[in-house]
């Protein structure tokens, strides 16, 4: 029995760690769907949000302040981006807007890092990375505190979304834009304010995510390597999909915790660096566009 | 017209040039150049990341496919002449090297796979696994590392036909020879049939299929070689610049460098890959240089190497929107402001001024 619960606590703890990876797909998938941009420089952008929040705390803002400067500091990322990277690419192939996006990421790293010192910075968000003692009472199941709020952030942030691409008129332009970026812009759907809000979001979902990752292993530059497993997500996911990237997150969160712990001693361990890619390399043999993606993949 | 070749694809021009860049090579460096930083810092990193740019170039450029885990092939081609030296040191240096680059070319094949079905980002995280997947391996296995402790292994001396090569302006020599080969050969391969389907599928791959290019071949064939001539570079670099390493020292910060050595360069051509390689080895160099001359250390070193990404960021988002083709496409245009300009563009100069 209690190895049938062991199982069930690393399952669990795996889905728990799969959210904070689903956060980062996440902020992809919004700039995906409404720009069939692949924005590599989502990692990049966790590690800038998180550095400045941490910086702007330092400096003796108070947390909600810092939290609101940092949003609007990611607005202006995402203005700067729109204007003097995306739109004098406009009509160029997905992989010359990929390579700048790369470029990109470069730049808000090298950024951060000039503004904000290379130190390893601790971010104390007043929720501890241990095991919650009621649960463990109530059902002998050891569930961090950290990664249960991350998975509540998670659900709250795609309900938030999800509300705003269906009820509002933006989110309805939004729609329009993924779509058909001709036809909306046709009938007076301002691309380029759609584009700053979907750019603002992903700035908000770094923001969010690099917060629970900083908490867990503090504010570094390897932030930026843990984000590069957000891509497997997206491909399990299927890059156009909210949902994809929710679920995404939990399969890879949930195996590579399963592949590390019952596989992963006959090799030495740490496996989990690479069975992500790994696992999603089968999944593109087995389904291409994802378990939610459009079948939009080009014929190779 | 177009000249009748004199050797392989090569016109009388290229054979001057050729003739003329060894002469300045194996001749002109070795009597000018006699501090051994300029061998051991500068020229030997460079040749030898040339070759693994130029790797990543008959991939990306070429073939066109975006592949992200140069390092990965390097790691794989600098262990295999590690343990190829250990294991059958009375073969020839120069066979053990050509194994080392054989053996990476099979984990090209393996890890190219994924590029008969999905290209753009999804064949970079197939790749990225290759990249991951091959440092872990070594990094696990002893075997690899000879059961080294410590896990850093050091290279053994480069021994051709009896002659040790040890100080850096031998190795220097070794490196230019080797690279020189394999350099004509990557020119003559674009040239050619191969580089021709190489060219065909990355422009257009259906298109290719129905002309009777099999794309399975095509593909594979530029993953195998792209990965042999990155192993063959990696041995190179472990050999006589890193002498004693890690897995580490592949990263893929390593494999992004030489990524951005080819666009920055300019892709599709050879020439790219050695002035990318150029500029991405000296650019920090001459920043730190500069910070050190200008601000006499005022400003940390950190912030150096931060103000480098961003440097290095900027450039790729400008040359990907001004000059996709990059500095190659640059050094021609420089090359033909300093030629007589041709007819018909001096008749339109004359026009425009009257």
């Amino acid at each position: 029995m209690t190895e049938v619960l062991f199982f069930f606590e690393v399952v669990l703890a795996g889905l728990l760690a799969g959210t904070m990876y689903s956060l980062v797909a996440l902020g992809f998938v919004l700039i995906y769907k409404a720009s069939s941009t692949f924005n590599f420089a989502q990692g990049a952008m966790v590690f800038f949000a998180v550095l400045s929040f941490v910086g702007f705390m330092e400096l003796g803002l108070p947390f909600v302040v810092a939290f609101f400067v940092t949003i609007l500091l990611m607005v202006l990322v995402g203005f700067a981006t729109q204007r003097l990277v995306l739109q004098p690419l406009m009509n160029e192939s997905e992989d010359t807007v990929l390579m700048a996006t790369i470029g990109l990421g470069f730049v808000l790293e090298g950024l951060a890092q000039a503004a904000w010192g290379v130190e390893v910075r601790r971010l104390d968000l007043g929720i501890g990375d241990f095991p919650i003692q009621w649960i463990v009472d109530s059902t002998g199941l050891f569930i961090s505190a950290l990664d249960l709020t991350a998975g509540l952030v998670a659900a709250g942030l795609i309900i938030a979304l999800a509300l705003l691409f269906k009820y509002t008129k933006m989110g309805l332009g939004l729609r329009a834009v993924a779509d058909d970026p001709g036809a909306a812009s046709s009938i007076g759907i301002p691309l380029s304010s759609i584009m700053l809000l979907v750019w603002s979001a992903a700035g908000v979902v770094a923001l969010v995510a690099g917060m629970m990752w900083g908490a867990r292993a503090g504010v570094q530059f390897a932030l930026v390597d843990l984000a590069l497993k957000a891509l497997p997500v997206l491909i399990i996911g299927g890059f156009s999909s909210i949902p994809g990237a929710i679920v995404g997150g939990l399969i890879i969160g949930a195996s590579e915790k399963v592949l590390e712990v019952y596989i992963g001693p006959y090799f030495g361990g740490g496996i989990e660096v690479w069975a992500p890619f790994v696992l999603a390399i089968f999944f593109l043999l087995w389904r291409p566009e994802g378990l939610f993606g459009e079948k939009i993949i080009r014929r190779v | 017209m177009k000249p009748k070749p004199m050797f392989m694809s090569f016109s009388r021009g290229d054979v001057t040039n050729f003739v003329m860049l060894m002469v300045i090579g194996l001749a002109v460096i070795p009597v000018l150049i006699q501090t051994d930083y300029w061998y051991s810092s500068i020229l030997i990193p460079w040749l030898c990341l040339s070759l693994a740019a130029i790797g990543q170039q008959i991939v990306m450029g070429y073939a066109g496919q975006l592949a992200l885990g140069a390092a990965g092939f390097m790691a794989a081609g600098a262990f295999a002449l590690f343990n190829l030296e250990l294991r059958v040191p009375w073969v020839p240096f120069p066979i053990n090297l050509m194994f080392s680059g054989l053996i990476a070319a099979a984990f090209g094949i393996i890890f190219g796979l994924p590029s008969l079905r999905v290209r753009g980002i999804y064949l970079m995280v197939a790749t990225l696994a290759s990249q991951f997947f091959i440092i872990w391996m070594i990094d696990k296995f002893g075997w690899f590392k000879n059961y080294d402790t410590s896990g850093i292994i050091t290279a053994q001396d480069i021994v051709i036909f009896g002659k040790e090569f040890t100080t850096p302006l031998e190795m220097y020599l070794v490196v230019l020879v080797v690279v020189a080969v394999l350099t004509i050969l990557a020119v003559n391969m674009t040239r050619g049939s191969t580089g021709r389907n190489w060219m065909a599928v990355r422009d257009m791959d259906i298109a290719a299929e129905s002309m009777g290019i099999s794309l399975l071949k095509t593909k594979l064939q530029a993953f195998a070689i792209s990965a042999f001539f990155c192993g063959v570079a990696g041995a190179l670099f472990a050999f006589t610049y890193l002498k004693s390493m890690e897995p580490v020292a592949f990263d893929i910060k390593l494999s992004f460098r030489i990524l951005f050595m080819v666009i920055l360069g300019g892709l599709g051509t050879i020439k790219g890959a050695f002035i990318g390689a150029a500029f991405i080895l000296l650019f920090p160099v001459a920043l730190n240089t500069l910070g050190n001359e200008l601000f006499h250390g005022a400003i940390d070193a950190t912030i150096i190497s931060s103000i480098e990404l961003v440097v290095f960021g900027v450039l790729i988002i400008v040359f990907m929107i001004y000059e996709p083709l990059g500095m190659a496409k640059m050094w021609e245009g420089i090359k033909q402001k300093f030629k007589r300009k041709p007819e018909p563009s001096m008749a339109r100069v004359s026009d425009s001024k009257a």
